[in-house]
Parts: C-alpha cells; sequence; structure tokens
C-alpha cells in the first residue's frame, strides 16, 4: 500500500479523561490515504530535544464519509501529552498508512483490547460488522473511567466489559472474563504484553485463532533500519512495524 | 544551472548527497516518498558473507536529539544481496555502494570479491567500525594494523572504488585515515555511529539488549564536523562526511569542514524525503552565494 507523507489537520480534540484524548484528524489537501484496521500512522513531534523521533500511534478509527481519521492517545511522555494538548486547527504531520493490518475474517471475532490497546480494534470492528459479521469486544481497563469510547464500541457489535476494580462489567482481568468461555471463530487482540500473552494462551489451549498487535520500539516505522524486530518462528527477527504490527500467534515464539 | 557534480575514487555522483548504510534499508523502504534517481547515490544495509540474526530485541532507545541502537548487521549474506535485492534495485539511476562489514579480514575480501562483478555496483563502503558486533567491526577500525589488513586485503582483489568508514571512537581518527589512504582505499567516510550507553533509573536495567550502542542523530555533529576537517586536512582522497545531518544547512557546514559528498542517516526516519529537500537546499544555497560549481563549497571555511 502507498505511504504517505501527510499534514493534518485537528478537526477536533476530545479529551476523554485526564490521561486520555481522541483527535479527529483530516488530510489537509483533503485526499484520505487508503487504511486498513490495524495499520498505524508515524507522529512528527520532534518540538523538544526529547522528542527527536517519530511517535507510533494506531489508527483509531476512519470516517471516510467526514474525511476523518482518528488517533486514541494515552499521554505517556511528551511525545504523546504534546499531542493531547494541540488545539483544534493545529497541524499534525503523519507518515500513513504503515504495516500490515488485522485479517478480517468470515465469522464470529471476539476483540479483545486493554488500555490504549483498544486503539485499533473500532476500526476494525466497524469493517467487519460492515462485511456482515459478527462482532464482539471485550475490553479492559483498571477502572470505570479508563474505558473508553464505549458509545462508539457499541454501534459495531456486544460489549463485555473488565475493570480491575469492579465498577464497571466483571472484576478482574479480561482473561477471567466469562465471555471468554463462549464460543466464537476468532481473537483479535491489542494491549499490554502480559495480556495479549495470557489471551493467546488460552487461544491456543481452546484451538482458536488468534492475532495480536504488537508495539515494539520503533525508529523508522517503514522497514528501514530493523530496529523493532521481533523473534519469530519461521522468519527468525522480522520488523513488527513493516511485516506487524499485528501476528497470528503461532508465528510468534511466545 | 549550477554544478553539483563531485567524483569520489572513480564514481561520479549527480549531487554530493547520498544517504547512510542500515539507515535506508535497501532504497525501495523510501521509493513511496521519494524518486530514488535523484539521489547521489545510496548505500545500502550492512552486508556480510553469511546471514546474521543481528542483536536481540531491544534494539533502539531515543537520547536526547538522537538515539542509541544496536541492531547488529542484521542481513541475509552477500549471496541474498547478489540474486534477490541486486536485481530488484539495479536499474536505479543512482549510485547503488553496498556497505561491507566482516568479523575477520578474509569474510571482507570474499565479499568484496562476490560485489566486483556486479555491473551496476561501483563502489563498497567497507566498515570498519560498526560498535554493535562482537568480534572484528570495530576493532578494525580502532588501530592502525587493524585497518590497514583489512583494506590491503581488500585492494588486493577489489578494482572499484574502495570507501573506508571510520570509526569516531578512536583518539586520533586523522591517523586512522593515513593509515588507509596509505593502505590504498580511494576515500573515507565519517563517522559512523558514538559507543553510547543509557540505563532505565526506574528498572534499574540498561535500555539495549547489548548495553552500549551506537549513538547518532543531531547530537553527535559537532564532534563529526571536527573530525571531518582533521580527516580531509590530513589526507588527500575526498571525504564523505556524516553525523547528524538533519538538513540542507548541516549539509553544507560538512563540505565546507572538507567533505566532498554527504551521507544522511537518521534523519531519513524523521523526513523519509529529507535527502531530496537537501539538494534543493544545496542548488539554492549556491545560487544564493553566487557559487556555480559545488567544488567551490567544499573544505571552504574561511578563517
Ligand atoms: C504500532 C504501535 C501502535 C501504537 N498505538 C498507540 C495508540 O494508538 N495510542 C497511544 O497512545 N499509544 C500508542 N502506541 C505507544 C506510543 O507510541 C508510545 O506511548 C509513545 O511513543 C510514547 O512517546 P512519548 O514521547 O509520549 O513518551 P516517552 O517519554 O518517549 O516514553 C514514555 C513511555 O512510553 C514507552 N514507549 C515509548 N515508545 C514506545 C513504543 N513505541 N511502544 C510502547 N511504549 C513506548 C517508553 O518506554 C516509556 O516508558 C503505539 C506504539 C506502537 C509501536
Ligand atoms: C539503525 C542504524 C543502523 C545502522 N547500520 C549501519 C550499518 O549496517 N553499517 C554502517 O556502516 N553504519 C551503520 N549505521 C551508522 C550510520 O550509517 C551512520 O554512520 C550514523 O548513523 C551517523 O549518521 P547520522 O547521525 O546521520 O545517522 C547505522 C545507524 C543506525 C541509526
Ligand atoms: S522501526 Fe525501523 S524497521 Fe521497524
Amino acid at each position: 500500500m502507498k505511504k504517505y507523507i501527510k499534514d493534518f489537520e485537528i478537526k477536533e480534540n476530545i479529551s476523554l479523561t485526564a490521561q486520555y484524548s481522541v483527535l479527529k484528524l483530516s488530510p489537509i489537501d483533503g485526499q484520505m490515504p487508503k487504511t486498513l484496521p490495524g495499520q498505524f500512522v508515524q507522529v512528527y513531534v520532534g518540538n523538544s530535544r526529547n522528542t527527536y523521533l517519530r511517535r507510533p500511534i494506531s489508527i483509531n478509527y476512519i470516517d471516510y464519509d467526514k474525511n476523518e481519521l482518528w488517533l486514541l492517545i494515552r499521554d505517556a511522555g511528551e511525545g504523546t501529552n504534546s499531542m493531547i494538548k494541540s488545539p483544534n486547527g493545529s497541524i499534525l504531520n503523519l507518515i500513513v498508512p504503515l504495516g500490515n493490518g488485522f485479517s478480517i475474517n468470515n465469522g464470529h471475532s471476539l476483540l479483545i483490547g486493554g488500555g490504549v490497546g483498544v486503539a485499533p480494534l473500532l476500526y476494525l470492528g466497524k469493517v467487519l460488522k460492515e462485511r456482515g459479521n459478527e462482532v464482539s469486544f471485550l475490553l479492559g481497563a483498571r477502572s470505570k473511567c479508563d474505558l473508553l469510547l464505549l458509545d462508539m464500541f457499541s454501534q459495531y457489535g456486544n460489549l463485555f466489559l473488565s475493570t480491575e476494580d469492579g465498577s464497571m462489567g466483571e472484576k478482574g482481568l479480561v482473561t477471567q472474563n466469562s465471555v471468554m468461555q463462549t464460543d466464537f471463530d476468532f481473537i483479535q487482540c491489542c494491549g499490554p504484553k502480559p495480556m495479549m500473552m495470557a489471551v493467546a494462551n488460552i487461544a491456543k489451549e481452546r484451538n482458536i485463532e488468534c492475532e495480536v498487535s504488537l508495539e515494539n520500539m520503533m525508529a523508522c516505522g517503514i522497514g528501514a533500519c530493523l530496529c523493532c524486530v521481533e523473534d519469530t518462528a519461521s522468519s527468525g527477527n522480522v520488523c513488527v512495524c513493516k511485516e506487524g504490527p499485528v501476528f497470528n500467534i503461532n508465528e510468534l515464539k511466545w | 544551472m549550477v554544478n553539483l557534480n563531485v567524483k569520489i575514487g572513480n564514481i561520479e555522483l549527480k549531487n554530493p548527497v547520498m544517504t547512510a548504510s542500515g539507515t535506508f534499508g535497501y532504497g525501495e523502504e523510501y521509493a513511496d516518498f521519494i524518486d530514488l534517481s535523484q539521489l547521489g547515490g545510496f548505500i545500502v544495509k550492512g552486508t556480510t558473507l553469511h546471514h546474521r540474526e543481528g542483536n536481540p530485541y531491544p534494539r533502539m532507545v531515543e537520547t536526547p536529539s538522537g538515539m542509541l541502537n544496536a541492531v547488529g548487521l542484521q542481513n541475509h549474506g552477500v549471496d541474498y544481496f547478489i540474486n534477490t535485492i541486486y536485481p530488484r534495485i539495479k536499474d536505479i539511476d543512482s549510485q547503488i555502494i553496498v556497505n561491507v562489514s566482516g568479523s575477520n579480514v578474509s569474510d571482507y575480501v570474499e565479499v568484496c570479491e562476490k560485489l566486483a562483478p556486479l555491473e551496476k555496483i561501483n563502489a563498497v563502503e567497507i566498515n570498519i567500525s560498526c560498535p554493535n558486533v562482537k568480534q572484528g567491526g570495530m576493532a578494525f577500525g580502532t588501530t592502525c594494523s587493524g585497518a590497514e589488513s583489512v583494506v590491503k586485503a581488500i585492494r588486493k582483489c577489489y578494482n572499484k572504488t574502495m570507501i573506508v568508514k571510520l570509526s569516531p571512537n578512536v583518539t586520533d581518527i586523522a591517523e586512522i585515515a593515513k593509515a588507509v589512504e596509505a593502505s590504498g582505499a580511494d576515500s573515507v567516510s565519517l563517522t559512523n555511529t558514538f559507543l553510547g550507553m543509557a540505563i532505565n533509573t526506574e528498572t534499574r536495567k540498561p535500555y539495549l539488549s547489548t548495553i552500549t550502542g551506537g549513538l547518532s542523530g543531531a547530537c553527535i555533529r559537532p564532534i563529526a564536523v571536527r573530525m571531518v576537517w582533521q580527516v580531509a586536512n590530513a589526507v588527500s582522497i575526498p571525504v564523505i562526511g556524516l553525523g547528524g545531518i538533519m538538513n540542507g544547512r548541516d549539509a553544507i557546514e560538512f563540505m565546507l569542514a572538507g567533505a566532498t559528498a554527504i551521507q544522511v542517516g537518521t534523519a531519513n526516519f524523521i523526513d523519509p524525503a529529507i535527502t531530496i529537500k537537501i539538494i534543493e537546499y544545496i542548488q539554492d544555497y549556491m545560487v544564493r552565494h553566487g557559487i556555480e560549481d559545488i567544488k567551490e563549497i567544499i573544505g571552504g571555511m574561511q578563517l
């Protein structure tokens, strides 16, 4: 897929919680690049000595009618903080789209997300639903206020929720949620690595196809520097930014 | 029209702007962003005799105005390059230069012998300065005798242009450059990355799997400019300058210090189209200063 370096205008910066914002972006030239769910962008934040490189961020949602690309940002440090603080009307430079997306399977997918890892699942759920598939979301967070964009998710599938403190949905980790025991054809997952590994184990035990989206540290994001590698079963070290970030768990040495 | 042509050994570059090994893949990764044929040249990934898996993850960490890397020369080996990559890139109308690494002298020689017959590869860049591999690599580049042994052996079997990439991790880089020149190199390029290290103070763990790694980016530029100036004053073969070039101004700075050509590395990660902007800047600079031939800029610092 052709990649672009493109300026986007922040149409709307919506603060969801103290830590999270959604940025709704539109391309300045009006031309929205073709993207797939699970792909990401590299955001230019080179405005201080501590944010020298671009920051990889998943595509959260695409609204082709409004010509909008959404990013869901968690304040993790200077770069993401500067994105969250960017006012409406300011410009973000992106390299887009990067990596390979999730598989678009026919069947019932359970999309499991934790923390900011829920980001790519919204776009994925939208596309799966539009193709006529049954979609269920299992979203986990520390507490109720960290469960984000629930009204959006509920448009595209059934919602199952877990919070560590029990303030919403079932109490505990996503892997303990009762929906994990029910029947579905695929699992597609993005979140903290320990969560993805636990989900992968359950998928293996139950013999369910499972994809996870990795967040290895990246420099270029375009397969040029070989910094972001993951050791794989069939091909050794491969670039997460180019061969991933989505991998079938059978490919990984987890 | 201003004249941007420069010559390195026997190869002509249509302009002095090249890309640095390990930061530009095989060129193809950038084809969506720039017209590769506009580049003076591009240096492909470090190539070794045999396949190398490189170092374990994590291999990079960002540092103030730069980054540390510990890739460790991951590549599929020279035969893979010749059979699979070369046919895909050989028709790009630019100088394609292969960066060669090895852990002993005979490895370097064998890789160069295999590359010599390739019609479109008219130069190699010998990496005697990689800080990220245990054996060889930088070890050859940190002593005059080590550098001489590699360069002399390659010179016996390789007749095309040989550029030798110097390590900055030495006390006197001009001494090494002189030894390399005397051993038959056609050009030197400098600098490679600076040996560095960073620790996560919360976990008390090093950020890199190899503990130490190579520092690149804007933070190294003033040291690299100084080294280019020292080397250009010490040798008569052309010097290729690199280290933290982020824009056209930085490129001119290296040329004023004595570089005949320059390479852009880490800056490609931040702006994959930066090389083209640098070429345009150089043209504008020349017009602005009434310079017709780029050679007037080389070593043109005024005291
Ligand atoms: C493919 C991919 C998709 C991502 N999608 C999103 C997203 O949709 N929304 C979002 O908020 N974040 C996402 N991230 C994580 C995001 O890139 C990092 O949080 C960000 O780079 C941190 O930069 P900073 O300057 O804010 O913080 P820094 O001060 O640079 O780092 C703060 C903390 O974040 C960690 N960090 C830095 N870079 C990364 C990284 N590449 N991956 C994971 N942790 C990192 C650091 O180790 C540190 O602990 C994604 C990462 C990848 C690789
Ligand atoms: C990720 C990465 C990989 C590199 N790999 C190589 C390599 O294989 N061979 C080599 O000679 N130099 C390698 N280098 C060094 C660069 O070519 C260059 O010398 C250095 O980064 C300084 O230039 P810069 O500051 O413009 O990046 C690498 C640098 C980086 C950042
Ligand atoms: S981040 Fe450079 S290869 Fe993946």
